[in-house]
């Protein structure tokens, strides 16, 4: 333990409640929190947790029905607790900065991003000698942006999203801060762009010597960047740690199971580790442990008595009865099993490789033209989706890999004609679907069926939720009576792993995880061969990921289905695929089986793309292979081949023309003049 | 039969809207356990102006439904004579008329200011020794039954509001009493537990805010009946007649004007604006040609052309109407008409825009792929998504309507020039602002009762915004 002294922010008994006094979200309760100067701390948790409660909190932003009603907040010797809202405001933005999720409704569309950073070090940086352009280059060239003097003048919109969010790091450096917050700094960001802002924030840590309170509900990016980590669990922290121990042995038993139910390669053929229900609402009043409902190793005391505070000898701190030294138990026994259930055993012996395949996708393009001018003249072409070719085999999931804008969704949408294919074949079983119409589409309506991504999105809030699965057996006249329909439509729910009287209910009333389902039983309804899950997982939480991960897996090994999974997400991929397309900017740039893909992957996007992906574990971690800039767009392609302005391998012949797909072998295809070497 | 029925065009129409509003609030009782149609409705009442302004603008649609109900009266015949066929009175009349026939039958010669017992200009009186003095004659009616009015009038007058006043508490209190206890009957309550909880404002709904407002529209109305019963108590115009009576007709007007015009453009800018957003492509184009081409029309030429073309029809046609009632209807009838052609462009831009961002929704995708076709998917998916933007468009194009009539009828596009209407008002009266002394009392009767519908419209209208837009309820 360090000396005081080192101690920049102390958090003592922060409690906190939103809203009716009568009624408030206990949204904060008690939460101790202590951050030295220069460290990392990331505070980790799911969606509800009080995270982003905590920050404002600190910066004194609580929404107006917020109140503190305990504790102290000490950033050095200042209690800011007590400042008034002046003085405060100083402490904003100069001692303490705080950066958001979201850095296009952060930034304001109608100033340049120069003077919005200039606007920054004006309040903040008074007393010192540089005019304020010079500052704002300096601060722009500090976070990394190149050619700072011409993008001072530009827009917030002529910017991409790691480009905004670098603007925001800077103008959150603008008055030099001990402290800066970062609440998921990097959730909206591809992943090779949040390794490109992640870094930034390792290196601006390191020169300037702040302190990082990093928000995240990513494990992969609290194990790259932070020293030390707090996991919340409604409203309350409920384990400190350093994250090297925290990786190697997490104490509370919800830290553990939000490990196991991380999806991961080695763990493909079991289930994954689920934690049942969900995060309970802050407006309840609670007795005992906050996570005994869903703790597999809660005992009756856990029910009624609130744990304290026991420390490890490892140096971890956990709130949980398992600890306590007085209990007889030795809690290492009582320590569940990371793997909770033997896993199936994968029962695909009749639809392995070499039969035909169900879907055939030959050279599928998707073009937007882009019209301008009083005539709406078509001046250009969006190449959304560019010649993609794969098969897909009853049984199989295969994996659609790449950053947002590579076309992968469009991909999705054109196989079901839900956006209109410019080119290309896509023959299900032995009929050619591109060019069917709204009315010949129809018998093949059955077949081919899609999951989307937002659950909320994705069903009609005014609708039954009975009525929503039945759509598809009225739509396509499965069954005629409503008799029927109910009986298929409670079929359904269970085999989802609902109860059937959900049918009477609204979708609002479910949490997202339950909507997921209940979108995959009405895909499930008309009997599909199948599934295009649109990043069916990426909105959920881990835990509930874990869930609906499992029942897909199920569902495929008990009705045969066929996956196109599309998703960023490479821990998916390597729990769920079994064979990989990586796309980018349109087309396909490497195929292959999973295990080829993600072991020993050849096209050089394909190794950039992995070496990005945040991982847990230690000795798995490649050494990152950092790209610059940003995907072009669509509509104005790179010659040659598309990838080679940001290709650290690039050599002349990718400058002059596409490269032909190279097969590697039987499974495996890769478009890249280098693979031939 | 001592009356026969008359249907004016617009009555035909209120009725149609009338059945309408019943059906939606059958189907709305039908839905009561439909959480999500029944819960904005409950979040508009459980407001307290919500409540408040519903009683208001209930009081000013009685009155206009009373004067929508149209008859002509049975003439006086010998009763001995039965061959001859029973003649009606050629003059319709309306359920308001037949209430206030003591406001509309005594009528004065011509201006005198609210409550008073003279003319408003000189006239030469002869006196009964024969001398001609000129003077402010007394009113045939308004202030007769005093001998003195100058001592007597301002007595008379409290003594009769503090009268009206007390009838308006009796019946107040005696008709809360029956609500309660009707209240209590449907809840199964004891009446002295519900007026507690109604009091002490328990309980769901704002109801103590609503019973106040009722009170006080309770006591207003009978101080006015037994003051007017007396008095012109908002004064007489240019030939005498009653200028209350005149306000009160002139309801109708109003409010027929801001709901048949809405009548008539919903359809047009529901199909229209959903049509254009749905199906994109050349339908979309078309459809925006048409509301951008009708845009750029100024309404006011377009309205003025339209009228004018009516005058001529009419004048022209004169037999083919019976009275000058009929008439001024069917102007009515084009004016709303002419003003829901142009004022539905508004209504269908919103939707077109809704359905665009709609129909890329991943549900509505979602039941492409399950092979729903379109009519389905619009009236299903898109259709009852859009509706809470109909209902605040037209509860907020409810009071613009009826402003318009007015500016209309000001410049003489407006309504018949025989019709009731505060335009009309306004346009008589802006003549003898230039007087000395002002008659200021059409202008402001007109201006009051417009005002509070205007403003009991826009809190209500705020109210059922706030209450159906899904983005200012998250926003809390």
């Amino acid at each position: 333990m360090s000396t005081r002294d080192d101690v920049l922010l102390r958090v003592e008994g922060l409690t906190v409640q939103l809203g009716d006094p009568a009624r408030p979200a206990r949204v904060l309760e008690a939460v101790d929190l202590s951050l030295r100067q220069g460290e990392t701390c990331a505070l980790l948790g799911e969606s509800g947790c009080g995270k982003s409660m905590t920050a404002l909190s600190l910066m004194r932003l609580l929404p107006p029905s917020g109140r503190v009603l305990g504790g102290s907040v000490r950033l050095r010797d200042t209690d800011l607790l007590r400042l008034t809202e002046a003085e405060m405001r100083r402490v904003r933005g100069g001692r303490m900065a705080m950066i958001f999720q979201e850095p296009q409704t952060s930034l304001n569309p109608v100033m340049s991003v120069g003077d919005q950073i200039g606007e920054a070090v004006r309040l903040h940086g008074e007393g010192r000698r540089a005019p304020a352009a010079e500052r704002v280059l300096a601060l722009m060239k500090a976070v990394g942006i190149p050619d700072p003097a011409r993008r001072v003048k530009e827009y917030p919109h002529q910017l991409s999203g790691g480009m905004k969010q670098r603007i925001m790091i800077a103008m959150a450096l603008a008055g030099d801060p001990e402290l800066l917050i970062a609440d998921e700094p990097t959730t909206a960001l591809d992943v090779t762009i949040q390794a490109q802002v992640l870094g930034l924030l390792k290196d601006l840590r390191q020169r300037s010597g702040m302190a990082v309170l990093l928000i995240t509900h990513d494990l992969g990016v609290v194990a790259e960047t932070a020293d030390r980590l707090a996991v919340m669990y409604a409203g309350q922290i409920v384990e400190t740690a350093t994250t090297a121990e925290f990786f190697k042995s997490p104490g509370h038993p919800y830290s553990r199971r939000l490990m196991s139910s991380l999806p991961a390669a080695d763990k493909r053929h079991a289930r994954l580790a689920v934690i049942p229900g969900r995060v309970p609402s802050l407006e309840r009043v609670f007795h005992g442990c906050r996570f005994a409902e869903r703790c597999d190793s809660a005992s009756p005391r856990c029910h009624c008595d609130e744990p304290a505070w026991h420390r490890l000898s490892s140096g971890q701190s956990v709130r949980c009865h398992l600890f306590d030294p007085l209990e007889n138990l030795p809690s290492q026994e009582r320590r569940p099993g990371t793997q909770d259930r033997p896993g199936t055993p994968n029962q695909l012996a009749g639809f392995q490789r070499g039969s035909e395949p169900l879907l055939r996708v030959r050279g599928l393009k998707v073009y937007f033209p882009i019209h301008r001018g009083v005539f709406r003249r078509v001046v250009g072409q969006v190449h959304a989706v560019d010649g993609v070719s794969f098969d897909l085999h009853a049984g199989r999931t295969l994996a659609l890999v790449g950053e947002s804008g590579c076309g992968k969704t469009t991909t999705g949408k054109g196989l079901l004609q839900l956006t209109v294919p410019s080119g290309g074949s896509i023959r299900y079983q032995d009929t050619e679907l591109n060019g069917l119409r709204h009315r010949q589409m129809r018998p093949f309506r059955k077949d081919l069926q899609i999951i989307f991504q937002d659950p909320y999105a994705a069903m009609n809030p005014r609708m039954l939720v009975g009525d929503l699965i039945g759509e598809g057996l009225q739509a396509l006249k499965i069954h005629a009576t409503r008799a029927a329909r109910e009986r298929r439509v409670a079929e359904l729910l269970e085999l989802v792993g609902m109860d059937s009287s959900a049918a009477a209910r609204y979708p609002h009333e479910f949490s997202g995880g339950q909507r997921q389902r209940i979108c995959i039983a009405r895909a499930l309804a008309v009997e599909p061969r199948l599934i295009v899950c649109d990043e069916p997982t990426s909105a959920l939480d881990v835990s509930v990921q874990a869930q609906i991960l499992n029942l897909l897996k199920d569902l495929q090994d008990r009705l045969g289905l066929a996956y196109l999974f599309i998703t960023h997400d490479i821990a998916v991929v390597s729990y769920l695929a079994h064979a990989v397309a990586v796309m980018y900017l349109g087309r396909v740039v490497e195929h292959g089986s999973v295990d080829e893909i993600l072991e020993d992957p050849r096209h050089p996007y394909t190794r950039a793309l992995l070496s990005a992906v945040p991982v847990v574990d230690p000795t798995r971690r490649r050494s990152l292979i950092r790209l610059e800039g940003d995907m072009p767009s669509p509509i104005d392609r790179p010659q040659g081949c598309h990838f080679h302005p940001r290709c650290p391998q690039a050599i002349a012949a990718c400058r002059n023309a596409y490269p032909e797909e190279q097969r590697l072998s039987e499974s495996r295809l890769v478009h890249c003049w280098l693979a031939l070497a | 039969m001592p009356l026969i029925p008359v249907v004016l065009w617009t009555d035909a129409l209120v009725y149609l809207l009338i059945l309408l509003i019943l059906l939606i609030v059958g189907f709305a009782l039908y839905t009561v356990r439909h959480e999500h149609l029944r819960a904005p409705w409950l979040r508009v009442f459980r407001s307290r102006v919500g409540m408040a302004t519903s009683v208001l603008l209930g009081f000013y649609v009685v009155v206009g439904v009373l004067d929508t109900v149209h008859f002509r009266l049975k003439l006086d015949q010998p009763a001995t004579d039965v061959s001859t066929p029973i003649r009606y009175a050629p003059e319709v009349l309306s359920l308001l008329d037949v209430i206030t026939s003591g406001l509309r039958e005594r009528q004065e010669k011509s201006y005198s200011a609210p409550f008073a017992a003279h003319l408003f200009v000189k006239e030469a009186i002869e006196q009964p020794d024969g001398t001609l003095l000129r003077d402010y004659p007394r009113l045939v009616h308004g202030g007769a039954h005093l001998d003195d009015p100058a001592r007597q009038r301002g007595l008379d007058i409290a003594w009769r509001a503090l009268w009206g006043v007390l009838q308006g508490l009796l019946i107040s209190v005696m008709s809360l009493s029956g609500l309660i206890w009707m209240m209590a009957r449907a809840r199964g309550e004891s009446v002295g537990s519900t007026r507690a909880a109604i009091l002490a404002g328990r309980g769901p709904l704002p109801w103590r805010y609503a019973f106040a407002m009722l009170a006080i529209l309770i006591v207003l109305i009978l101080v006015a009946a037994e003051l007017s019963a007396k008095y012109h108590i908002m004064g007489t115009d240019k030939v005498g007649e009653d200028v209350f009576y005149q306000t009160l007709k002139s309801i109708r007007t109003g409010l027929l004007i801001g709901t048949l015009t809405t009548l008539v453009m919903l359809p047009a800018a529901l199909l229209l604006g959903i049509m254009a957003g749905y199906f994109r492509g050349w339908i979309d184009d078309v459809i925006q040609y048409i509301y951008t081409t009708l845009n750029s029309i100024p309404g006011v030429l377009l309205i003025a052309a339209a009228i004018l073309l009516l005058e001529v029809y009419m004048s022209n046609n004169a037999d083919q109407f019976a009275s000058l009632v009929e008439r001024a209807d069917l102007r009515l009838l084009f004016l709303c008409l002419i003003l829901g052609v142009t004022s539905w462009t508004g209504l269908c831009r919103l939707l077109r825009g809704e359905s665009l961002k709609l129909r890329e929704v991943e549900y509505v995708q979602a039941a492409t792929a399950l092979g729903v076709g379109h009519v389905t998917v619009i009236t299903r998916h898109i259709l009852p998504n859009v509706m809470h933007l109909v209902l605040i468009t037209l509860v907020l194009d409810f009071s613009g309507l009826v402003l318009a009539e007015a500016v209309l009828s000001y410049v003489n596009i407006g309504v018949d020039p025989s019709m009731h209407s505060w335009g009309n008002m306004i346009n008589g009266a802006r003549l003898e602002l230039a007087r000395d002394p002002v008659v200021w009392w059409s202008l402001t009767a007109a201006f009051v009762f417009m005002f509070v519908l205007v403003l009991a419209a826009n809190l209500f209208a705020d109210v059922v915004r706030d209450a159906f837009d899904p983005r200012l309820r998250t926003a809390l």
